[in-house]
């Protein structure tokens, strides 16, 4: 009703698809309001962040066994909050009094970064505050994170909602633990994996052939994997331990790529669930994007009776997606087992599942997209441990809260509004 | 290819869909196949596609008899369907919708994109397509998606096309350029099925006709002979008179007028610009125009649907320019909105709740802000009887109606307020003859009570059987107003397009 087509500019975009693009009254709105956001930072970190520090923030950049030593960054604290919060404020005023416009998401990211920057440097007052073993723990956090979302985004993408991500990483953090604590990580990490995958197909059994109510499905996932794994962990675990004590993946360091200072630890010197995320980030979008597989996949999740009239099976599709993502989802519950702790404890994925389906909303259904938004809730997560270990004087609790926040903002208010595959947990009824 | 069916015949539970069906449609030729909603088309069509199978009779394609078990058997054999519903993924470029199912694939299933475009460039060139291969669909009009509905046919090999109902999404000018389309195919030896109610359609394109009424072929017509009348006669049963009989009116005091209305969209670009009208008692005004030129907004404007950023409208000597929908409503305006499912009612609701939309808040129906059942009951068994909605079951969902049946349900609902200014925008979009007829005399009757009409239609046929005086909106302005009787098709049509003097 409101979307009133103005007969005029017509003839334009008539064969190219080409939009006019003109600044509208929602979008000068929103440029205000995200320009006084950056403005209200940039005064939280002159007028609360600079009265707080004396001396130098120092930063390491290398761990003692790195084969480049790089110096540690030692910088005047209050020197850099005052200039962190002059370009807040430039940015900010900018945002508000003329708008980035396509350029907003873009500003709006590097001015959270430089917020983050203040944050670190208020921090590191005084102290030393060893910047490379954060980021690396960035990246080893946020990768159940980016495969929960991956998992997420090959159900939805083929049309079928998965909510029971939490549910697939318990369970492959359970069947993990217990089959490579019996047949060494390996087998472990094959039966994560496998667990998902069973999962997963009772997700696609119900939604496609049952059509039941996709999102009922999940939480019934959910609640069932969280009372059985707690059940089975006080009747059995406790009572064989050598059942829960699986081997952990070591850190794999690659060679030269490995040595480059900073990148090197973050990328390359992880464990091999960490690498297995990069490569199914990279091929999954490469499988939906570039491949028959991924066209009719995201056919179906877009007009599954487009596709059903060209002879493509709806439910073949769908299947196999679910079933894929529930793999990926399984493997990705192994990360809290096998991959860092080796031990199984109660409720141990702490709603990451959630999580990632977050970063999948905000990565816009898109895996490199949902990776980029798992960093930034895994950076996150490591600041608040390093909080935690340095003396600041605000309960980490609250740290932990700050992102949410952000995160919250800037989906509500300052994305563009993104959009789910158009069929998105609507069951397909052959006619 | 040489299309015959034989005598067939397909029955659901308690009804017999199609009975004893026998056409041929000869190579190269254009066959429309006409009749009203529920006379058997879609079900042939079905039958056709391989979605069901005929419980008798047999398919032909030059001779040889085929079986199709799935929509898959019927695409080999050679006929594709372009939907009346476009079957499209939106999000989509032109070529990925295209190869859908049928994709050029380099090693490992990986698609070869190259190709994919060199396909659908091939074709479009070679028909006189024109389409960008890399454009979105939800950004191409809909006469360029119909377009990529048929490029998605002839990729497939299809030699015989079924078109249902091509035309009833599109404007005109769109539909002159599906006819050149159309022309195309069949100068390349292409055999088209054409579906459709809208008779002067099938006059203007067909080489033969087939009519159907209640699921048996009632009748063959040659269209270089007949006329309208002589189809729609078939179609009914009965004599029809597409002409509406009305006497001149005798317009008396101004219910409506508006001065200067203007609104604009978001970016403030005008959607209407500096509108000025007035509708009398005892007058049929209508609002002739290409869609898209600002009579949706203008309709809005009135009911109050959208505000308008200046000019004043005012009803009975009241202005409303401000006034809520409700207010305006209660004042006595009824509207009949342009779109039926989205706008005119609750597809899920029963026939009885949808006809109680506009007055469940008001005495007898509500007391105490409970529901009165009983009068609901009795005033909806009233309202299907008076305004002949078929079938009239008033538990069974508004959904479940046709189009035209529908629409007539609206009707009743806005018709049977006695109220001074009835608003109909589109009031007969997509319906059956009959019901068309139907609601076309209940507008005179209605005019001739003395209520101010005021009609929206992009059919200048409609126009011009309706109305007593004509405007003409283009880019959102009046650009015309003649009286009914002082002026031609032609010259309106002229203005329509933008080119009157």
């Amino acid at each position: 009703m409101n979307q009133a087509s103005a007969p005029a500019p017509r003839e334009s975009y008539e064969l190219t698809g080409k939009r006019t693009k003109e600044l509208t009254k929602r979008q000068i709105r929103k440029a205000r309001i995200s320009g006084i956001v950056l403005l209200l930072l940039s005064g939280l970190v002159m007028l609360v962040f600079v009265p707080a520090v004396s001396g130098v923030s120092t930063f390491g950049l290398s761990t003692p066994d790195d084969a480049i030593q790089l110096d540690s960054l030692a910088v005047p604290s209050a020197g850099s909050l005052w200039v962190l919060s002059a370009v807040l404020a430039f940015l900010g005023a900018t945002q508000f009094f003329r708008g980035f416009q396509g350029k907003t998401t873009i500003i709006l990211g590097i001015s959270f970064g430089v917020f983050a920057i203040a944050l670190m440097v208020w921090a590191a007052s005084g102290q030393e505050f060893s910047l490379i073993s954060m980021l690396v723990a960035t990246v080893s956090r946020s990768t159940p994170i980016a495969l929960g979302a991956l998992s997420g985004i090959l159900c939805e993408r083929s049309g079928v909602v998965n909510i029971g991500i939490e549910g697939m990483l318990l369970g492959g953090a359970f069947t993990g633990v217990v089959m490579g604590s019996l047949l060494g990580g390996w087998v472990g990490l094959l039966a994560a994996t496998l667990t998902g995958g069973v999962l997963a197909l009772l997700l696609a059994v119900l939604a496609v052939k049952f059509r039941v109510d996709q999102i009922i499905i999940g939480v019934v996932i959910n609640i069932l994997v969280l009372g059985l794994t707690s059940f089975l962990t006080a009747q059995v675990l406790v009572k064989k331990p050598e059942l829960n004590d699986a081997p952990i993946f070591a850190a794999v360091k690659i060679p030269i790529l490995g040595d480059i200072p900073i990148i090197g630890p973050m990328f390359f010197d992880q464990t091999i669930i960490v690498y297995g995320m990069f490569f199914l980030i990279g091929s999954v979008t490469y499988l939906l994007f570039r491949t028959r597989w991924g066209l009719r996949t995201r056919a179906v999740g877009e007009n599954p009776k487009a596709a059903d009239s060209l002879g493509v099976s709806v439910a073949k599709v769908r299947y196999l997606a679910v079933i894929y993502g529930g793999m990926v989802g399984g493997f990705a519950g192994a990360w809290f087992t096998l991959g860092s702790v080796g031990r199984f404890d109660e409720n141990m994925t702490g709603g990451r599942g959630f999580i990632g389906l977050a970063a999948m909303i905000f990565g816009a259904w898109n895996p490199i997209g949902a990776f980029l938004a798992a960093l930034i809730f895994g950076f996150s997560e490591s600041l608040q441990q390093k909080f935690a270990l340095l003396d600041i004087p605000i309960p980490s609790e609250f740290l932990a809260m700050a992102p949410y926040l952000v995160t919250i903002v800037v989906v509500a208010g300052v994305v563009g509004r993104v959009r789910p595959p158009a069929a998105d947990g609507q069951p397909y009824e052959k006619q | 290819m040489e299309l015959q069916l034989r005598g067939i015949t397909k029955r659901f539970p308690g009804v017999l869909a199609n009975d004893d069906v026998s056409l041929t449609a000869r190579s190269g030729t254009v066959l429309a196949l006409i009749g009203e909603n529920g006379a058997g088309k879609s079900t042939l069509m079905n039958v056709l596609s391989g979605l069901y199978r005929a419980d008798g009779g047999e398919i032909l394609i030059d001779g040889v008899h085929q079986t199709f078990r799935d929509p898959g058997d019927a695409i080999k054999a050679g006929i594709g369907m372009v939907h009346q519903h476009f079957m499209l993924v939106p999000v989509f470029s032109v070529y990925e919708n295209v190869i859908l199912g049928v994709e050029p694939t380099k090693a490992g299933g990986v698609l070869n994109r190259r190709e994919a475009r060199r396909e659908v460039k091939e074709i479009s060139e070679r028909y006189g397509l024109a389409v960008d291969p890399d454009a979105k669909i939800e950004d191409l009009p809909v006469g360029i998606q119909q377009r990529v509905e048929i490029i998605k046919v002839l990729l497939r090999g299809a030699k015989i096309l079924v078109f249902d109902e091509p035309t009833a999404v599109l404007t005109p000018q769109e539909v002159e350029e599906f006819f050149g389309i159309v022309a195309e195919l069949k100068a390349r030896g292409a055999t088209i099925i054409f579906i459709t109610h809208k008779l002067k359609e099938a006059l203007a394109v067909a080489d033969d006709i087939t009519v159907l009424r209640g699921g048996r072929v009632v009748g063959h017509a040659d269209p270089k002979t007949a006329t309208p009348e002589d189809l729609a006669s078939m179609m009914v049963g009965r004599e029809i008179d597409l002409t509406v009989d009305k006497e001149p009116g005798t317009p008396g005091r101004t219910v409506l007028e508006l001065t200067d209305v203007t609104m604009v969209d978001d970016y403030g670009r005008p959607l209407l610009n500096k509108v000025s009208l007035s509708v009398a008692a005892g007058e049929i005004v209508g609002i002739a125009g290409i869609q898209g030129n600002g009579q949706t907004e203008l309709v809005e404007a009135i009911t109050g649907l959208l505000p308008i950023a200046s000019g004043r409208v005012e009803f009975d000597g009241n202005d409303i320019s401000g006034a809520s929908v409700r207010s305006r409503h209660m004042r006595g305006i009824a509207h009949v909105p342009e779109d039926r499912n989205d706008m005119g009612m609750v597809s899920s609701f029963t026939v009885k709740d949808n006809l109680m939309l506009d007055s469940y808040y008001t005495a007898p129906f509500s007391k105490g802000g409970r529901l009165q059942r009983d009068h609901i009951v009795e005033a909806a068994l009233g309202l299907v009887e008076a305004y002949d909605v078929r079938p009239p079951l008033i538990e069974n969902t508004g959904g479940a109606l046709s189009g035209g049946n529908a629409q007539k349900m609206i009707v009743a609902r806005e018709f049977s307020r006695d109220v001074p200014l009835v608003i109909c925008a589109q009031p007969t979009r997509g319906i059956d003859v009959g019901s068309i007829e139907y609601i076309h005399e209940q507008i005179v009757r209605k005019r001739n009570e003395g209520k101010a009409i005021l009609i929206v239609s992009t059919e200048l046929d409609e126009i011009f059987a309706l109305s007593d005086r004509i405007l003409v909106m283009y880019d959102g302005k009046i650009v015309a107003e003649r009286l009914a009787g002082d002026t031609t098709p032609t010259e309106i049509g002229l203005f329509m397009a933008g080119k009157g003097s």
